[in-house]
């Protein structure tokens, strides 16, 4: 594999991670515009904890989820009181709330960017997405995972049968953001270079971009979304100074097209279906 | 001295100033079917949204089991029993029948065996499911999802979710609106076999022939007060309630 491809792969799966946190989230009917945000606070915790401290990047990695993951939590709970759109910008604020911490937080290069992280190759990446994607995808036959779609279907009669919303909710973006930060420290890993640029809003914009192109009720959705959106601007590079403005125009024509995205639980069923058949 | 398994004590709810329940009591005893019934806005609905935690009680007790459960989190109220469903089907549209009788049984088990597959980590879960599928012969559209399905078999649905967390009383809101004299009969006779199994049902309802079958005491209620209490038959006699309630259509 070629160096070139085998970076889009290492994006790819990066940002795989990054759906995966979005569609988590999204699985409960709220809507996350901050993941950068905690990829953000994944990438600084991890290359602080590999470089200056001086760990191995795995326990790294998991320790700056677990962190992570109760900033999340922590953020979770002002957010239960805000649905929709209200929920989407604060968590969009919160996301430029630790952008410009890290701007100024000097300890850690500031503006100027933090390295001296090891690289890591793409294929350990993958084992990191490969290995959540899996997890996530055996949490969706589980019983945790019907609540947190009766909590997206209807809230008030989720708690009408017994659910505990409130630690659904909060529970699932804890997940996400623990998620979020896996992506952050791989990211960090990879590029060996960060600024605080690279957690910016577009960011999360991407994540939810790959799970809505893919489809956000099923967990493969977010692998092709990821797949689609890193790989597809490279198959356009003939459209030249074009190619962006292609890339959108596809986009919209899916969305028309599938409006549920490109896997939806339906296609899924249909084609395990056919799988188990022939 | 009867066997009392859930007790109103005079439970008021006012909002702005109107009184949607003034001191309301009554009681469902354990293993029958109890109704209510009055005319729109009379606040039986109400009642079951306080009875449920869904609204809060200004004053007043609800007791289940002689544990008071007064404006506990609805959660709480429906793991010590209280199952319900509502007057508008509230269904989880994009789940399919199968999942709705799983994700109700969140009571049983640990963490453990709910963040598992359910197939195999939670087996009774699975058969408690398949005994509730069976028992409102629903086994034909279990895999249907919810918004698929015609409304006389949403209804049958949202009854089944309930007593999937095997509650030990059941309220049912208006559970035949809508239906034609095949499907309420139908609703009928499963309640009558959920009588059997030791079930107690507090049931909110329109139809006059319908309860007077079915229950065995009526409680009234106007303007959120109780006007009358008594047997189907004593409560269709009272002149009170033809007055405030049966006038119109007593043969309905």
């Amino acid at each position: 594999m070629s160096t070139y491809y085998a970076g889009l792969f290492a994006d790819a799966g990066i940002l795989l991670l990054g759906a995966l946190s979005v569609y988590i989230i999204l699985a409960t009917g709220q809507l996350s515009l901050g993941n950068a945000g905690f990829m953000g606070i994944g990438a600084y915790i991890t290359s602080y904890l590999t470089v200056m401290v001086g760990i191995p990047l795995t326990p790294a990695l998991i320790i700056a989820a677990i962190i992570s993951g109760i900033i999340g939590v922590i953020v979770g709970f002002p957010a239960l009181r805000l649905k929709g759109i209200y929920l989407a910008i604060a968590t969009l604020g919160f996301a430029e709330m630790v952008r410009s911490f890290l701007l100024n937080f000097d300890t850690m290069g500031g503006s100027g960017g933090f390295h001296g992280m090891k690289h890591v190759t793409v294929g350990y990446i993958w084992i990191w997405s490969g290995g959540i994607l899996l997890l996530v995808m055996i949490l969706e036959r589980s019983r945790i995972w019907l609540e947190m779609r009766a909590v997206h279907d209807d809230e008030t009669a989720a708690g009408l049968v017994g659910l505990n919303t409130v630690a659904i909710k909060i529970g699932a973006f804890g997940f996400g953001s623990a998620i979020a930060a896996i992506a952050g420290g791989l990211f960090a890993h990879h590029h060996v270079y960060i600024e605080p640029g690279n957690f910016g809003f577009e960011r999360s914009v991407d994540f939810v971009l790959a799970v809505i192109l893919g489809g956000s009720t099923a967990a493969p959705g977010a692998l092709v979304g990821s797949i689609l959106l890193v790989f597809l601007p490279e198959m356009l590079r003939s459209l030249a100074d074009w190619r962006m403005a292609g890339f959108g125009a596809l986009l919209v024509i899916v969305l028309l097209v599938r409006r549920q995205g490109i896997l939806d639980r339906a296609l899924l069923r249909r084609l395990t279906f056919s799988k188990a058949a022939s | 001295m009867k066997d009392w398994l859930l007790q109103l004590q005079k439970v008021s709810k006012i909002f702005g100033g109107i009184h949607a329940l003034s001191e309301v009591s009554c009681t469902v005893p354990r293993g029958e079917i109890v109704g209510i019934i009055g005319p729109n806005g009379a606040g039986k609905t109400t009642l079951f949204n306080v009875i449920t935690g869904a609204y809060l009680a200004d004053s007043g007790n609800v007791l289940l089991d002689d544990q008071f459960v007064t404006n506990w989190a609805p959660y709480r109220i429906v793991r010590s029993g209280i199952a319900r469903t509502f007057q508008n089907i509230r269904l989880f549209p994009s789940m399919t029948v199968w999942e709705h009788l799983l994700v109700a049984q969140q009571h049983s088990g640990s963490i453990f065996r709910r963040l598992l597959p359910t197939a195999w980590a939670d087996p009774a879960a699975c058969e408690r499911a398949e005994e509730v599928l069976d028992f409102f012969d629903l086994t034909a559209v279990r895999d249907r999802e919810a918004r698929s399905l015609p409304y006389g078999i949403q209804r049958r649905v949202e009854m089944a979710r309930a007593v999937t967390m095997k509650p030990k009383l059941l309220l049912l809101d208006e559970p035949v609106a809508g239906m034609n004299q095949e499907e309420a009969e139908n609703i009928r006779q499963l309640m009558l076999r959920l009588r059997e199994t030791g079930l107690a049902i507090l049931l909110i309802e329109h139809d006059m022939n319908f309860v007077m079958n079915l229950c065995s005491y009526l409680y009234v209620l106007d303007f959120g007060i109780l006007i009358a209490e008594g047997s189907p038959t004593e409560v269709r006699n009272n002149p009170v309630v033809l007055d405030a309630y049966l006038g119109q259509d007593a043969d309905a």
